[in-house]
This record gives C-alpha cells, structure tokens and sequence, in this order.
C-alpha cells in the first residue's frame, strides 16, 4: 500500500516509505547522523543547526530537512562531512559562553554529547566571549542565555492552552537570543514548563526548583555512546615504536586551578610506571623554578591572564618539543575566562574596590612593576603559542591523561573510553 | 481570499513608528491584543527590523550609509560632523530628542555617495558644508521634503540601437499582445529570449511561471522582489523611477500566464520615498482599466497590485525571507521543505521575481523575443542593467548588451586606475584588472572565462586597502544574518575576528589557510544564499591576491610563538598605575 522507495546511505542499500525524513529512516536502519536541533515530532524540520549536514546526490544539504524519493543516495559518514560536523558544533561552544561543570544539564545535554559524539578535543575557533544575560526575570524559569543554541525547539513547540508563543528570537544576526514572553510563561502548567526544559538540547531553559541533577555518573550520556563502533572509529595518533626510554616532562600551571595536575597524580598504581619512565623538570610535583634541561614534552594547565604567563608558555614553547594544553582553562579559557565578557575595569573594582571587605578609600587596585600585568581578557594558550595537542576535560580524566601522555611518548596504542573524554 | 490579519503587521508597526518615532510599550501591548499573539513574538518581529526601534529615534530620523563606497568617498568625515552638528552619536539621540543618528548600510545610492536618509527622504553626495547646512536648517524648522534631493538617474550608456528598459512605453500594449499570445505563447517567448532571474540567481524565468501554473492550490501570488539589498545596487531603483509602468505590465503578464489575482511589491525600506511614484503608477493603472476587474479588457483576468514596504533587513531580500516578512513575521529564510512555487506567500503557489525581471518580460514581449535575441551574444541573449560606482569618473547605470568585456565597461566609466573590481557586490566575486578582458555575460560560470554578474559593479583603485573592504564586507554579513543557523550567525562573527587579526599584521599562513577552509563550511552548511555567499569575495580574493595577503602576515613567524600585541592587552590595567 506505502510507496516504496530504495535509497543509499553510505553505500548501504535501504528500502524505505516515500517522504519519510531521512534522519529518521536512517536512524532505523542503524545508522547514525549527527543531529541537535531535529526534534521528531516538529514538522516541518527546524534545519537550523546544520550538524546533520550530509552530502545528498553530491550536494551538500542538511539530512534533517529532507524527504526520501526514489534514488537518493547520500554520504554521511565522510572525514570531509565528519570534519564539518565538528566544526559547527565547535562553533557553538565557541560562541556561547559553557562553563559545562557549572551547568546543571551536564551529562544530560544534548550539545555536550553531541560534543563526545564527534570526539572534538577543542575548537579550532577563538571563544568569541559574547555578554550575555541570564533572566531570572520568569515566574517559574530561569533563561540562561549564555547557553542557548538557538536550536527554535522551544519556539515552535511550547505554546500555553490558549496557542500562544512563549518563546521568541529577538534580534537577529550575532545579537539573536530567545526571548521568553513572562505573561505566558506564568501560564504555563508545571508540566509543560518541565516538557520545555526537557526539550531544550542544552542547559538555557531551567524550571526553579526541579532538580535536573541525577548523580555524576548516571546521566543519560555519562558512559556510553550512541554509536556502536565509537571507540573503533576514533582516530589514534600516529603509532610509533614503542621503545620505552625515559622521557623529561615539565608541567605549569598558569591561570588554572591545579586541578588537572590533581587528576594527574590520580593514576593510581600507574604513578609507579610514571615514575619510572618519566623524570620531571620544572614542575610544581618537582619545585624547581627553572629549567635545567631541554624537555621531550610540555603540559600546560591553565589559560594566560598576565603577562608573566605570557612569558612563562614563551619559554615553555622554547623548551620542549611537544607542548599540550592540559584541561578545558589551558584550551580555551575555561571558568577564569568568565570574566571575558565584562570589562577588565568593571572586574577588578568590583574585587579591590566594591567589595564588601573593603573599606572605603582604603583599597586600591595592586599595580606595581614586579607584579605581572593582568590582561584585557583570559587567552587560550594556542592564542600565544603553538600547541600540538589538546587534552579535553575539567579537570581530565586521569586515564585520558596518561594514555595520551603515553601515546604521545612513546606512541603507545591509544583508545580513550567514552566514558573517560568527557570536558565536565 | 483575503489574507489573514497577521499580514498587516508590517504595516502597523510602520505606522506607529512614523507616528511616534518608536513602537511604544503600550503598543506592544495593543498590537498583542489586537493580533492576538504573545507580546514576546511581535517584540521579536520588532527587534528583527533595522527600522524598527524600541527607543526614541528623535524627531529627525538619519541613517547615514555606511557601505564600503561610501566610506571611499569621505563618510567619516560627513560622520563626525553629523555628531559635531546635532551633538547626538550615532547609535542614540542628542538630549533634546531632536535628531537621532544611525548607522545603515548601502541605501541603494551608490552613484551618489555618501548618502543619507533623513525622515526617509534622500540626502546624496553629502560633504561637511553640506551636512551643517542640513542640519541648521532642520534646526529653523524647514521641511524635510524641501530640503532633500530626488537623486538623479545616471543613464550612462545604452546599446547603440536604443535603450531596452528606458525607452517610452505604452500602457496596456503588453498586455494586449499577451492576450493574443495565451499563457503557452508567453511561455514559449520567455524560453526563446532566455530570460532568467536578474535577482542574481539566473534561474529560467519560464520554468519558475510554469511551475507555479502547475502547482495545486487556492490561489495563486506575483510577487516583486524590490529589496535590492545588495550593496552597490540601485538599478531598480531607477528603473521604478522612471519606468514604474514596465514593472507593472510584467508583473500582470505573470498574472495572467500562472492565473494569478494578486500581486505584490515588496519595496524596501530604504526606498520609501519612491512609494509615492510606484503608488501613482499603480493608481493610473487602476484607472485605466489595466489593473482590477477584466484587466485590458481581457474577460475573467482579475489582478491587483499593492506594496508592501519592508523595514531595513538585506535578508528579506531572500525570496523566502521576504515571504515571511509578507507574513507579517520575522525575516528568517525558510528551509528547502517546500519551494515558493510549490507554497509560497501564504502556502500558495507563488513567484517571485526580481524587478528587473519582470521589466525585461514585459519588454520581451513588447519587442518580440527574436528582436531581443538580436542584443547581446549566442547563449546570452539581451542586455542586462549594472549599477557602476566606487573609483570612477562616471557612476550609475549602464545597460550593456551581454558579452561587453570588463575592459570596455571600465573605460566607459571612466574607471580611475582601477586594481580590483566587486562583481556582484560583496555577495559576488573580487576580480583582478588582470581579469579585465573577460566578458560579462550569463555564460561559463564554472569554466570561468565569463563573469556572470548580478546588478552591481564596483571599482577599486591601487591605493584601497582589500583588508578594509573584505572587513567592511564581514561586518555587513555579520549583522545582516537572520541568525537563525549556526555557520553563518556563528561563522560570519568568527571571520571577522580574524580578518581583524589579519588587519592588524598578528595573522600568519594558518590564518589564510583556516579563513579559507572556514569560509567553505559555512558555504557548504548555511541555509540560504547570505551565509552561502558571504565569504565568496575573501575566498576569490584569497586566490586573486595571494601576494597581497601573504604581505600582510605576521614576518617573525617561527612556528611556535604566535605575534602578541602585549601593549594593547594591558592597555586597560595600565589605568591603574599611580
Ligand atoms: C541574502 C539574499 C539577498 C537577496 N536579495 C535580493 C534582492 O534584493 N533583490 C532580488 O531581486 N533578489 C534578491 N535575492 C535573490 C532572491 O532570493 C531570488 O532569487 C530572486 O528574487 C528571484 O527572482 P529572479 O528569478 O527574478 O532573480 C537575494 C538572495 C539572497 C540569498
Ligand atoms: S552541559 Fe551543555 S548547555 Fe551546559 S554548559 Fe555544557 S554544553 Fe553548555
Ligand atoms: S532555549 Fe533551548 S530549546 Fe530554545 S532555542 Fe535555545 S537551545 Fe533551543
Ligand atoms: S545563512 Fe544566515 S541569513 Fe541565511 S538562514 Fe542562515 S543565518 Fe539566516
Ligand atoms: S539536525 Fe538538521 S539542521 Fe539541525
């Protein structure tokens, strides 16, 4: 009775009902393409995030936006195609502001696991650090706007009894944000307020007082992925003899928080292999302030916020011959960059000046020449300098650290868990 | 069928703008109630119109043009003295509520820069003297519509045998020949003529008619695209200025092919002061029998036109987008679910055109296909109207018959020195005075011998600096994108930045490398053509000038320490030294 069709998808013959969408016949048939904003139920397709990007009859063109017919045949699974993914997802944490082990969605968040999906250990983009509000102005809601995607999920579906938008763009272009309607959404019943944080793909939509936290470790995408052959498919480094001879390794910390040197010593027993195979330089595991030795690798924890840091990654980059950003602050700024989107001024008053410690007059903002000057806003480390590799996480996991470090040295097989790589 | 009351949005929200100089809270209230949507969604159609404010726009209302012509021809300099004469900056209004200044970008007078509109009356070739003049006399109470200019057309040059486009025209003589012709014979000479979209798409304009003939539905939609968004183009402009008549006869010949009652102009915001001619022309239309009931006589062929203004968004040129705006809603493209033809305006079948499009219809079959045939090249039949401006002696329009070189054209406006030329405009491509000799015509896009080229031509002589230009280009994408998908709202932001990197000599190989491949992405993955096209001109450049932009790169690149500018990233803490 249904009108059949044949189309192929990734070589894949595959018999489906005429003007089905793709993303969903090819989600039955076992294959996976990358998806955010296609929400089953909505139609037409939204087609506004375009990470499900495929090449269709040669043309590139988003799967989630497409009928099957006759014939179709289309690419998902290409390193181009896969390259593109990535980098619109990576566009999207680099213009809104994630702090993802601040957010309340973490492990729950389709943006994060998206994120994981596609294995990006940092964007290849600058953080663009736009200001953003978060409006704490709704009865019920709280908008956090430094996380929206702009997915259109939450305008298109939430609408009150009576038909009404609640949500809305404002604004277009890089000033676009999702408006929230605070007469509507006060009519809005607890249900639906919750269906609307539950369709939202990120943490921006957060009904007061409903907890989204399960536990660590028991959200939806803590521990496995949603492809089969995710660990089979990531790409390993470059595999090299493994001749284990003793390596000199410097670590630092910059404008970080030792967390990541904190999972670094959380190896466990491994700590005894390490310590065989590795000699420290300067580091702060060794106190020694000065290098006395080239080294064969660098780990930088933390992003640069003075000028002394500046100089320090120099002369890291001068000393050793790989260099790798260790942590979500060292990759691109992580929580102290928090502050990129105010004003250096408006920061330091706020600390040295208005504070509630301090005493009128009393206080000045510390500027001397022996201190290190602090800069207009936190950078990445690749801002400064060359950095070869990226060790995602806040702080890493402990086995990520040291398979990578392992794979880098020595070039050790490399498989990383999925539920290891993970950036909360 | 009446169309739904959310179609008249745009123009309430028009009239409470021109009535108080902003939309009113009270008024977002009322129009809630009034249209019975939520106040967050008409705020959102508010916030998406560059001409729609929330906050006092004074009395005297200036958007000077920014646009990268503009800028060539001494816009910061009228710029500073607007500020220094009204004492508001641009962005706000001076404390009195007097004059409020904006920043807009190209207004469709590139022949006449720099440019302003003041009240939406048109203020061109604007200098110091002649801003403080203005401004004192505003100031004395004299009217706007006194004051302004009614910029000339700048018909430079026409085939030899006589203009196409500009010659005198007869009222209702197309229509009396289509009647004759019936639908299929339109049909066949649209084909014949091959005529395709001049909206830069260059779609054959006879199949987008048949399709919406064929296409199911309750009724059917002619639509004029008049947004003329493209920066450096004004050639429709002046053809509804001098020849409104031609636009309507075209648009009645597709009416009467597609069966179509109703037609509607989407006239962009920036051209509010040719609403009044293209409203006459539409009345005279009416009264001579040519619009309404039984147009020219023909028994059963009902059609009627009315305009539509739009409110500032280059986007809405985007036929969907614009549909959307016709909608009463934000200007956001729609996805490739349905085409317009299949459910456009409204969900029906509908065309949509550029302006000069349907002109040149009418004019096809005004003349006959096989006298058009005779213009222009095999394979690139006719003329084609360029807006010329930037470095030369004489800009404006130029109906060229297809196949005129680069060379022949420059020479003809007496092009000054000319190193690079924006074919196209900033959605176009960059080309090298080494290019000079190709020919412009619809021919050989891929084999790139030809240039196809859309409305616009722009000359650059040796002493601009690309950078700047491509910079000035990124900041129109920038704030032009709907923001509704990720490359291009995200994409265009991230480019600019390292465009900026490039300016300021910290950029090095990886840079270009990585401007490149980006700009494909956001190629390959934008919904609509602004996104699609908006890094066209960096990447063209990118391969024209290789040398250029490798001069540009940071010299000390060792590839390990990238350039700092420590200087400026301490600038703000160095306040606090005692
Ligand atoms: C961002 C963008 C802006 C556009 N602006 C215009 C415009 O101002 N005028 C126009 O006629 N077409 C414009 N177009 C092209 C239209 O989408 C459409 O192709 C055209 O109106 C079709 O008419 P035609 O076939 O007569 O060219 C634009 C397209 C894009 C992607
Ligand atoms: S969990 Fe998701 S929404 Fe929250 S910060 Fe991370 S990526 Fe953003
Ligand atoms: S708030 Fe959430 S659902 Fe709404 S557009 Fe943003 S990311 Fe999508
Ligand atoms: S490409 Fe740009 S303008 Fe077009 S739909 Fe996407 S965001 Fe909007
Ligand atoms: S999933 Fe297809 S565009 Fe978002």
């Amino acid at each position: 009775m249904s009108d059949l069709v044949h189309i192929t998808i990734d070589g894949k013959s595959i018999q489906a009902e005429k003007g089905r969408n793709l993303v969903q016949v090819a989600k039955e048939n076992g294959i996976f393409i990358p998806s955010l904003c296609y929400y089953e139920h909505i139609e037409p397709p939204l087609g506004t995030c375009r990470v499900c990007t495929s090449k269709i009859n040669g043309k590139y063109a988003p799967a989630c936006t497409e009928k099957v017919r006759e014939g179709l045949t289309v690419e998902v699974n290409t390193p181009d195609l896969n390259d593109t993914r990535k980098a619109l997802v990576e566009m999207m944490f680099a213009e809104g502001n994630h702090i993802c082990p601040a957010c309340e969605k973490s492990g729950n968040c389709d943006l994060q696991h998206m994120g994981y999906e596609l294995g990006i250990s940092n964007t290849r983009f600058q953080h663009l650090f736009k200001d953003r509000l978060i409006d704490f102005n709704p009865q019920r809601m709280i908008m956090e706007h430094n996380r929206c995607i702009k997915c259109l999920r939450c305008v298109v579906d939430v609408k009150t009894d009576e038909g009404k938008t609640v949500f809305n763009y404002q604004n277009r272009g890089n000033e676009t944000y999702v408006g929230i309607d605070y007469e509507q959404e006060a009519k809005l019943t607890e249900e639906q307020a919750v269906n609307a944080m539950h369709i939202c793909p990120t943490g921006a939509i957060i009904v007061r007082g409903v907890s989204l936290s399960a536990p660590f470790g028991e959200r939806k995408f803590d521990m496995e992925s949603v492809q089969e052959n995710f660990n089979k498919k990531k790409p390993g480094l470059r595999k090299r003899e493994p001749v284990m001879s003793k390596k000199i390794v410097a670590t630092v910390s910059l404008a970080g928080c030792f967390g990541c040197h904190m999972s670094l010593l959380d190896i466990d027993t491994e700590l005894l292999d390490m310590v065989e195979l590795v000699s420290f330089d300067k580091s702060p595991l060794t106190d020694f302030k000065h290098f006395t030795s080239r080294c064969h690798l660098g780990i930088i924890e933390g992003g640069v916020c003075n000028s002394e840091n500046i100089e320090t990654l120099r002369k890291f980059r001068e000393q050793c011959d790989i260099l790798v950003s260790l942590g979500e602050c060292a990759i691109w700024g992580g929580l102290p960059s928090m502050r990129n989107s105010i004003p250096l001024s408006e920061c330091l008053e706020e600390a040295y000046l208005n504070s509630a410690t301090s005493e009128a007059g009393a206080h000045v903002v510390p500027y001397h020449e022996d201190l290190p000057k602090i800069l207009d806003r936190v950078y990445a480390c690749n801002e400064i300098v060359k950095i070869d590799y990226h060790i995602p996480g806040c702080p890493p996991d402990a086995n990520h650290i040291w398979k990578t470090v392992k794979n880098i040295l020595w070039g050790e097989e490399y498989s990383i868990l999925y539920s290891e790589f993970k950036y909360d | 069928m009446t169309e739904p009351m959310r179609t008249h949005m745009m123009d309430r929200l028009w009239e409470l703008q021109l009535a108080n100089g902003y939309i009113r809270d009270e008024d977002i209230k009322n129009l809630s109630d009034e249209f019975n949507l939520s106040s967050i969604e008409i705020e959102g159609v508010v916030s998406f119109y560059h001409f729609f404010h929330r906050k006092p726009t004074g009395k005297y209302t200036i958007y000077l043009n920014n646009s990268i012509v503009a800028d060539h021809k001494g816009f910061q300099r009228v710029k500073e003295t607007f500020e220094r004469e009204t004492g508001a900056t641009f962005g706000s209004v001076d404390r009195t509520g007097t004059f409020g200044l904006f920043l807009t970008p190209c207004i469709g007078l590139s022949d006449h820069e720099p440019s302003a509109l003041i009240n939406f009356h048109p203020f061109t070739h604007l200098n110091a003297i002649r801003v403080k003049d203005t401004i004192s006399a505003l100031r004395r109470g004299l009217d706007v519509d006194m004051l302004c200019d009614s910029p000339s057309d700048n018909l430079r040059y026409a085939p030899a045998p006589g203009s196409v486009f500009f010659k005198s025209f007869e009222p209702g003589m197309v229509l009396e020949k289509a009647s004759v012709l019936g639908s299929d014979g339109i049909l066949d000479e649209m084909k014949k003529a091959e005529l395709s979209g001049r909206g830069g798409a260059y779609y054959p304009t006879w199949k987008k008619w048949l399709a919406a003939k064929n296409a199911q539905g309750d009724t059917r939609y002619v639509v004029c695209n008049a947004d003329e968004g493209e920066p450096g183009t004004f050639k429709d402009r002046v053809l509804m200025n001098t020849r409104p008549e031609t636009l309507l006869e075209g648009m009645l010949l597709c009416g009467y092919t597609i069966q179509a009652p109703h037609g509607i102009i989407y006239l962009r915001g920036e051209y509010r002061w040719l609403l009044p001619k293209l409203q006459a022309a539409i009345d005279k239309y009416r009264e001579a029998g040519l619009l309404g009931k039984d147009c020219g006589g023909i028994k059963g062929f009902d059609f009627d036109i009315r305009v539509q203004m739009g409110a500032g968004s280059y986007v809405c040129g985007e036929e969907t987008a614009l549909l959307e705006s016709l909608e009463g809603k934000r200007g956001e493209p729609r996805t490739k679910w349905f085409f317009p033809v299949e459910k456009g305006y409204l969900q029906q079948p509908t065309v949509i055109n550029n302006v000069e499009t349907f002109c040149a219809a009418a004019r096809i079959i005004e003349m006959g296909s096989e006298a058009w045939c005779q213009l222009g090249i095999p394979g690139s039949p006719g003329v084609k109207l360029l807006s010329v401006s930037g470095d030369c002696k004489l800009p404006g329009i130029y109906e060229i018959e297809w196949g005129m070189t680069v060379a022949e054209l420059l020479e003809l406006c007496e092009a000054d020195d000319p190193m690079y030329i924006q074919i196209s405009g900033p959605s176009g491509e960059c080309i090298s005075i080494k290019d000079k000799y190709r020919r412009i015509s619809m021919l050989d896009l891929l084999a790139r011998k030809d240039i196809r080229s859309g409305g616009s031509i722009m000359v650059f002589n040796k002493s601009r600096d690309l950078v700047k230009v491509l910079l000035n280009f990124s900041e129109f994408f920038k704030s032009e994108s709907c923001g509704i998908c990720t490359p291009c709202r995200a994409g265009n932001f991230i480019i600019q930045r390292k465009l900026e990197r490039l300016d300021l000599g910290l950029a090095n190989e990886k840079d270009l490398e990585e401007l490149k491949n980006w700009g494909m992405i956001m190629k390959n993955t934008s919904r609509c053509g602004l996104g699609k096209t908006a890094t066209n001109s960096l990447i063209f450049a990118m391969d024209k000038f290789s040398d250029y932009f490798k001069a540009r790169l940071d010299k000390d690149y060792n590839g390990l320490n990238l350039k700092f500018d420590l200087e400026a990233a301490t600038e703000a803490y160095e306040q606090y030294k005692n």
